[in-house]
């Protein structure tokens, strides 16, 4: 069906119905915590611009009863974000709360998700252990292992031997360089060196040129969302590939949102995701559309369909409970549900409540004058490899 | 080890211009202006807009990066920083700190929250080689232009009419006034000075620094080490501290990684404690 | 008896310190208020516990910068170890006494960041203003460094988690709403600022003054000026490993911003914000900076800064002495508390 035409009969649809349910429903408040402003603004941005275009699409309905968004800034700090949760929950009575832009934020709320059995959607943090801190947290963004291991794979595939990591040291990173070395060593490749910049680093320039010096057939890189552009200057200016090293990593290097800014130098960067603005399917060219329209600015990225998805979750998880919102019974709703998101074919893990999903492999090139990661081979439905190898124990 | 120093010389180079500004305004008018980072933020995106949108080339967008932040920068002092030369370093703390809040979510509310970075000109893309090595153009370009920028900063101040009515200025205002120096226009050109230099490095580093709105705050920090360390009596002092700062930095973390991130604040704080004014400052009487 | 001049000065100079140290009734009615907020308020029990927390940060930061003229950057650095020493007891005792006890957590994070404050305050009572300034920040950023690279203890970016912190007093279980959160975290903060407010009335408090005024009269006079100074620091460190623990215990975890650099700036606002040295001005000057923030971040979640930082820069330009000094203007009483 034509997407216009879509959102044409949805609209009408609601016309009718909304005269009959608004007298018999209290509206189910939805707790929605962001980093606003600060260093990981881009990321609360891209989450609510997603969110509203969500609720714009698809009405504001669930289950029969009315949606509402409270949205606040918790400045990316952790104390802030848990007191926030606990306001939400205590005060404005919210049924779920959702977004959490990094891993200690997604942590903090967790003890409140359990304590008053309300369901977290983590719609970005990406570390793998956050979803065994609450049994109510539900996860519809990533987790590093999962899209770094499809990489290693990939790497190994192509006659890499010798690798040097770089990651940003903190929590995300130091799992992204873990999942790759071990991947590396398991399939008999070696691993020269783990380098880890400071978190807030303007310079990556003597971590690369270590990189360089020792010689490896590849190099790694992870980055958090929005510090991309400036690693991928530097790396540029190395000039890695006429010493023949291929320069890979996950796809929050080469960050949709970003990656426009990065110039030529990034052609040709192969990376893995589980999310590319240039995915070719009419769920995404509807889903870029619409972004694209409601924000011109802004090209949608991992973080946007995290958000998007995590609503899309919410919303199904109503439906399925006609609108109950007994935290137990949504996040039961929740578990197994499995639909078609932009980002391809995803579903929520029954036993781990993390998302189970496509990981594409992307090369970046040009298309029409703009620079976007075009995937071209998929490693499908890759559960969390952290989760899965504690489970094989 | 050659790639190393000219990193360093570089970053130190970049954050010289940063900080140069800052100097200024402390150094001379004894004025803790932490909205400096704003100026530099605001030059930055001066360039940015002007290459992005109106395809000026980068070589006009320097000179009108320093206009801009320049003028901008004279008629804050003329309406409010004149107000606050009197009053205490907190008072002036708590002011430019709103002032950069103010200048944060202004940059964010029409440049977005998302960092901006612009190519280097053809003319400085890509690497020169020297034998094995390579290097960047467009760090040799920021370091000659730096270098350059330096020395003419050290001459104006020390060598022309400006420079001395200026240092008489801050040594005793009313003396200087008594002399029929006129202060208030002397500081006027001061603070536009210091204000036009941090905007243009803003726009120098677009290209190798990525440019947010939380750019004022991020970089505060780098400001304060390479003043505090560098002292605030001249010019020579930043500029050799800057240099120390990038060249410690850049090797600390090629050689040592795991202590990386340690080795600016160490350096710094073991020079405070043994050159409480800097390594190139003298005490100065207030 | 009291007949020599020298015994009628001491009698003279004590009635002016008692009568100085007097409670007057606005005081009084504050701290009742206080009080009375968590029942009167209770659905913003957590925010009155995390201004309580902030006044008592902001408080053991004018101790130093009020009466002794020590300007610091890098105060979080206390507020840090505080927090991480009470998260870690907390952890290790896993929820039970003696060790998880949040009022062991407390004496034990004020120890610690008393000899932290100790041992760095021969490195800070040097040098002019901005030296100091930055000397402690860089303190506070080494401090930072340690945490994140000593992940295994200190959780590193992901935070400190299994924090949990046993009842108050064997009593109080901490609750979602935050009431024994609010209740415990305030009246740490009166019991403090009680000791703070003898502390600065003491003649030791006069002498820190003295200092302040003129460094080199107060030591001319006898006054001992560098173990003075590093005994307030020491202190104000202890207030400020308190005031982390309080953090810590209230919200149940600890992670890397405890020693941002953001906080330390944010308190250094809040003191002048308030008025500095006036003790009263660290608790008004939390509070109305945590309500204007969270008022105006409810309407703008973007853009509050711009509004915030507004409010700052008209304050600075239009009020001397910060709210303190508006409400002594508006009362009509200049005299300096």
């Amino acid at each position: 069906m034509h997407f216009s035409t879509r959102i044409l009969l949805l609209a009408s649809a609601f016309a009718f119905t909304v005269p009959a349910l608004a007298d018999n429903a209290t509206p189910v408040k939805i707790g929605v915590i962001l980093p606003m402003t600060g260093p990981s603004a881009s990321t609360g941005r891209e989450i609510d611009a997603a969110i509203k275009l969500y609720m714009a699409q698809k009405g504001d309905k669930a289950g029969g009863r009315k949606i509402e968004i409270v949205l606040k800034d918790d400045t990316g700090v952790a104390d802030i974000t848990k007191r926030l949760a606990q306001e939400l929950v205590v005060n404005d009575k919210v049924s779920v709360i959702a977004g959490f832009g990094l891993t200690p934020l997604a942590l903090a709320a967790a003890p409140i998700a359990t304590q008053a059995k309300v369901p977290e959607v983590v719609m970005a943090a990406g570390t793998a252990t956050i979803t065994e801190a609450s049994p109510y947290i539900v996860r519809t963004s990533f987790t590093l292992p999962q899209n770094t291991v499809p990489i290693a794979d990939w790497a190994l595939k192509n006659g890499v031997k010798k690798v040097v990591t770089l990651v940003s040291d903190y929590g995300p990173g130091i799992d992204a360089e873990k999942a790759f070395s071990e991947r590396i060593k398991a399939g008999g490749g070696q691993v020269l060196d783990n380098l880890r910049a400071p978190l807030r680093n303007p310079e990556f320039a003597p971590f690369l040129q270590k990189a360089k010096d020792l010689k490896p057939d590849a190099l790694f890189l992870f980055v958090p969302s929005g510090f991309g552009a400036q690693l991928m200057k530097q790396v540029a200016e190395r000039d890695f590939a006429k010493e023949g090293v291929k320069v890979i990593g996950t796809g929050d290097v080469t960050d949709d949102e970003q990656l426009q800014g990065m110039g030529d130098a990034v052609l040709g960067m192969v990376t893995s995701m589980d999310y590319s603005v240039a995915h070719k399917s009419p769920e995404n060219k509807a889903f870029v559309e619409a972004f694209m329209k409601a924000n011109p600015a802004m090209r949608p990225n991992f973080m946007a369909v995290g958000g998007y998805d995590g609503m899309a979750l919410i919303y199904g998880a109503l439906e399925k409970t006609k609108g109950d919102t007994d935290g137990a019974k949504l996040v039961d709703a929740m578990k197994g549900m499995s639909w078609v998101s932009p980002r391809g074919p995803i579903s929520i893990d029954p036993e781990t409540r993390d998302i189970v999903q496509n990981v594409y492999i992307r090369k970046v090139e040009k298309v029409d004058g703009q620079l976007y990661n075009v995937e071209f081979e998929t490693m499908p439905n890759v559960k969390d490899p952290v989760k899965a190898a504690k489970k094989a124990k | 080890m050659l790639t190393n120093l000219f990193d360093g010389v570089a970053l130190g180079m970049l954050l010289f211009v940063l900080a140069v500004g800052l100097s200024v305004t402390l150094g001379l008018m004894n004025f803790i202006n932490l909205a400096h980072g704003a100026f530099a933020m605001a030059g930055g995106y001066v360039a940015v807009v002007l290459m992005r949108h109106y395809g000026v080339p980068f070589f006009l967008c320097l000179p009108i990066a320093f206009l801009t932040t320049a003028i901008a920068g004279a008629i804050l002092e003329r309406t409010l920083y004149v107000r606050l030369y009197d009053k205490s370093h907190l008072e002036q703390v708590m002011f430019t700190i709103g002032l950069t809040f103010m200048a944060m979510a202004t940059a964010d509310y029409f440049m977005g929250a998302s960092p901006q970075i612009v190519d280097a000109p053809p003319s400085l893309a890509g690497n020169v080689s020297i034998g094995d090595l390579e290097f960047s153009r467009y760090k040799i370009f920021v370091i000659v232009f730096c270098a350059v920028l330096a020395f003419g900063l050290q001459t104006a101040l020390t060598k022309t009419r400006f420079g001395s009515r200026l240092r008489a200025a801050v040594d005793d205002q009313r003396v200087a006034q008594g002399l029929g120096i006129d202060v208030t226009k002397i500081f006027a050109m001061t603070f536009a000075l210091g204000s036009g230099l941090a905007g243009l490095a803003g726009a120098l580093g677009s290209p190798i620094i990525s440019l947010d709105p939380i750019f004022p705050l991020k970089y505060m920090i780098y400001f304060m080490i390479v003043v505090s360390v560098g002292g605030v009596t001249t010019i020579t002092g930043p500029f050799l501290a800057s240099l120390l700062l990038g060249v410690a930095d850049v090797a600390g973390k090629y050689y040592v990684p795991t202590v990386g991130g340690f080795i600016i604040y160490t350096l710094m704080v073991a020079v405070l404690i043994f050159r409480p004014q800097g390594l190139f400052g003298r005490p100065v009487k207030r | 008896m009291s007949d020599t001049p020298l015994q009628a000065d001491r009698d003279k100079a004590f009635a002016f310190l008692k009568a100085q140290a007097r409670w007057r009734w606005p005081e009084i009615a504050l701290w009742a208020f206080a009080f009375a907020s968590i029942l009167l308020m209770p659905s913003r029990a957590l925010l009155i516990n995390e201004i309580a927390i902030l006044a008592l940060f902001a408080l053991s930061l004018d101790l130093i910068l009020g009466y002794a003229g020590i300007v610091s950057l890098g105060h979080g650095a206390f507020f840090g170890v505080g927090a991480y020493t009470a998260g870690l007891l907390a952890k290790a005792g896993a929820g039970a006494a003696p060790l998880s006890d949040p009022t062991l957590g407390l004496l034990a994070a004020g120890a610690t960041a008393a000899m932290i404050g100790y041992a760095t305050s021969f490195l800070v009572l040097r040098g002019n203003d901005l030296t100091k300034l930055m000397v402690t920040l860089g303190i506070a950023l080494i401090f930072q460094e340690l945490a994140n690279k000593f992940s295994d203890i200190t959780g590193g970016a992901d935070g400190l988690q299994g924090v949990t912190p046993a009842k108050v007093l064997g009593l109080f279980d901490f609750d979602i709403y935050g009431k024994t959160a609010a209740f415990y975290s305030v009246t740490v903060l009166f019991l403090l600022f009680c000791a703070a407010r003898v502390i600065v009335h003491s003649p030791f408090g006069i002498s820190l003054r003295a200092i302040k005024g003129n460094a080199l009269r107060a030591r001319a006079i006898g006054v001992p000026v560098d173990a003075r100074l590093r005994a307030i620091y020491t202190l104000a460190a202890a207030y400020a490993g308190v005031a982390g623990a309080l953090l810590a215990q209230t919200t149940a975890q600890v992670s890397l911003d405890v020693l941002e650099f953001h906080r330390s700036a944010d308190t250094l606002l809040i003191v002048v914000l308030g008025g500095v040295g006036t003790l009263y001005g660290a608790v008004v000057g939390a509070a109305a900076f945590k309500m204007m923030y969270d008022f105006i971040s409810s309407y703008t979640q973007q853009y509050w800064q711009f509004w915030l930082g507004l409010i700052l820069v008209v304050l600075v330009l239009f009020v001397r002495g910060g709210i303190m000094g508006l409400i002594a203007r508006l009362t009509g009483q200049e005299e300096r508390a």
